[in-house]
């Protein structure tokens, strides 16, 4: 009871943002202080005006120019979050109720097979908009790029040559995938449009498997398995441009497997 | 919620702070616009455990400032850009709003600032500076002061003749 009154608590009084026993207090001071009182009215019905007076701008439609929609471009990294959270719930949700359907199945293979399209594309989700680090290991040292990558995933590798389309190798990266270590490498054009190609090491269970087409929020990806991978190709080019790469792509690797299909290695996640 | 979502839910609070600190509807929406433009150019800045709002109040503030300070004409969107729908500002000016735009157009723009954040969209007195970028001290300090103002200019104690010009 013996702090005085000071002006910043009659101003949290006027902002009703007083609580317990100060509040008490205040109140009982101002019981005795007219002035000081009408004062106070005169702050609330401030406040109370301007709510009265632009409460309304909150209903008024919004006008299309301010819809971030509206002007794509600088979204894109908004958007390429919210894709990249999306794409992690529902991969995530999938895995669960993968589980539920089919646990007497072998859920491995299914689920490395299934989900190679969307784990593809929640890495190019991640990793194109990269500015400073996009690879780990840059085209500069790709023999040594190639040697690591296939010491990690068990089998030689290749990344194959898109030049004859415009795009140049920017390297690659390991990183986890949902049966052990998967493989990543990035090719850009002169415009700055990525492609990435993912490659994740073929479980025993799964089978070869021809060409798909998965779209993962606005992301075309092409996919196979073959040999001892399965890939993933991802872009942004659209599905005719992709398939021409993706076609690109199949016809340099299935000569890499072919050549390779000798070391008969297995691995399996 | 994504991300956008997050920031189209908070337009509606950004229009009104904008228009009752501008006094005007279109250029409140103009100053919308550069803030959720600058926003998006800073969006990997906005530390995640911050509030959104009082960030892009923050914004909204340092570009009206910047904005008063050069006093240029700016060429806000092309043409093809221009509203759908026309502005329908004819909804909010009532006499009385007239009246308090006019009342909050005599204080100077640094307690006009506190007041609205303060009165209208209620943040709270740490937010308040956290947006503003100044010690909590300034802003009761402020807010004391543009209470009275505000009080003396709406019981119509000081004429137009004593109008503070800042910037």
């Amino acid at each position: 009871m013996s702090t005085p009154i000071s002006e910043d608590d009659l101003l949290a009084y006027a902002d009703n943002r007083l609580e317990g026993s100060r509040l008490t207090q205040v109140e009982a001071w101002l019981a005795s202080h007219p002035d000081e009182r009408d004062r106070m009215e005169a702050w609330r019905s401030q406040s109370e005006k301007l709510h009265r007076a632009y409460d309304a701008v909150l209903d008024l439609p919004v006008p299309p120019r301010l819809m971030p929609a509206a002007n794509a471009s600088r979204w894109i990294e908004l958007r390429r979050l919210a894709a990249v959270a999306w794409l992690v719930v529902g991969g995530l949700t999938g895995y669960l109720l993968r589980g539920e359907v089919s646990s007497p199945l072998t859920p491995s293979a299914t689920l490395a097979q299934d989900s190679l399209p969307r784990m593809a594309a929640i890495a190019h989700a991640v990793y194109t908009p990269e500015v400073r680090h996009p690879v780990e290991v840059g085209a500069d040292q790709e023999a040594h790029l190639v040697a690591w990558l296939s010491k990690r995933l068990g089998s030689p590798l290749n990344p194959p040559k898109l030049t004859k389309a415009g795009y140049a190798l920017v390297g690659g990266r390991l990183l986890p995938g949902s049966t052990g270590e998967v493989a990543q490498f990035m090719y850009e054009d002169a415009r700055h449009e990525r492609l990435t190609l993912y490659v994740q090491p073929k479980s025993a269970a799964a089978q070869d498997a021809a060409f798909r087409y998965a779209r993962e929020d606005g992301i075309d990806v092409f996919y196979w398995v073959e040999g001892h991978f399965g890939y993933a190709l991802s872009g942004n080019t659209g599905r005719e441009d992709m398939l021409r790469l993706a076609t690109l792509v199949y016809e340099q690797l299935d000569d890499t497997s072919a050549g390779n299909a000798s070391h008969g290695s297995k691995k399996s996640g | 919620m994504s991300s956008r979502d997050a920031v189209i839910a908070e337009i509606p609070r950004l229009r009104r702070y904008a228009r009752a600190l501008t006094g005007d509807t279109s250029t409140a929406d103009d100053l919308v616009q550069e803030t959720l433009e600058r926003a998006m150019q800073k969006w990997r800045l906005w530390r995640r455990d911050r509030d959104l709002r009082p960030w892009l109040f923050s914004i909204m503030h340092n570009l009206h400032i910047d904005q008063l300070r050069h006093a240029r004409p700016i060429d806000y969107y092309a043409d093809e850009d221009l509203p759908d729908l026309p502005h329908r500002p004819e909804q909010l000016d009532s006499l009385e709003i007239r009246d308090l735009d006019r009342a909050l157009a005599l204080l100077p723009l640094e307690q006009r600032e506190v007041l609205l954040l303060v009165g209208l969209e209620e943040l709270s007195y740490k937010e308040v500076a956290a947006t503003l970028g100044i010690p909590l001290g300034s802003v009761m300090s402020r807010l004391s002061r543009a209470r009275s103002r505000l009080k003396a200019i709406l019981s119509g104690e000081t004429g137009p003749h004593l109008q503070v010009v800042r910037s």
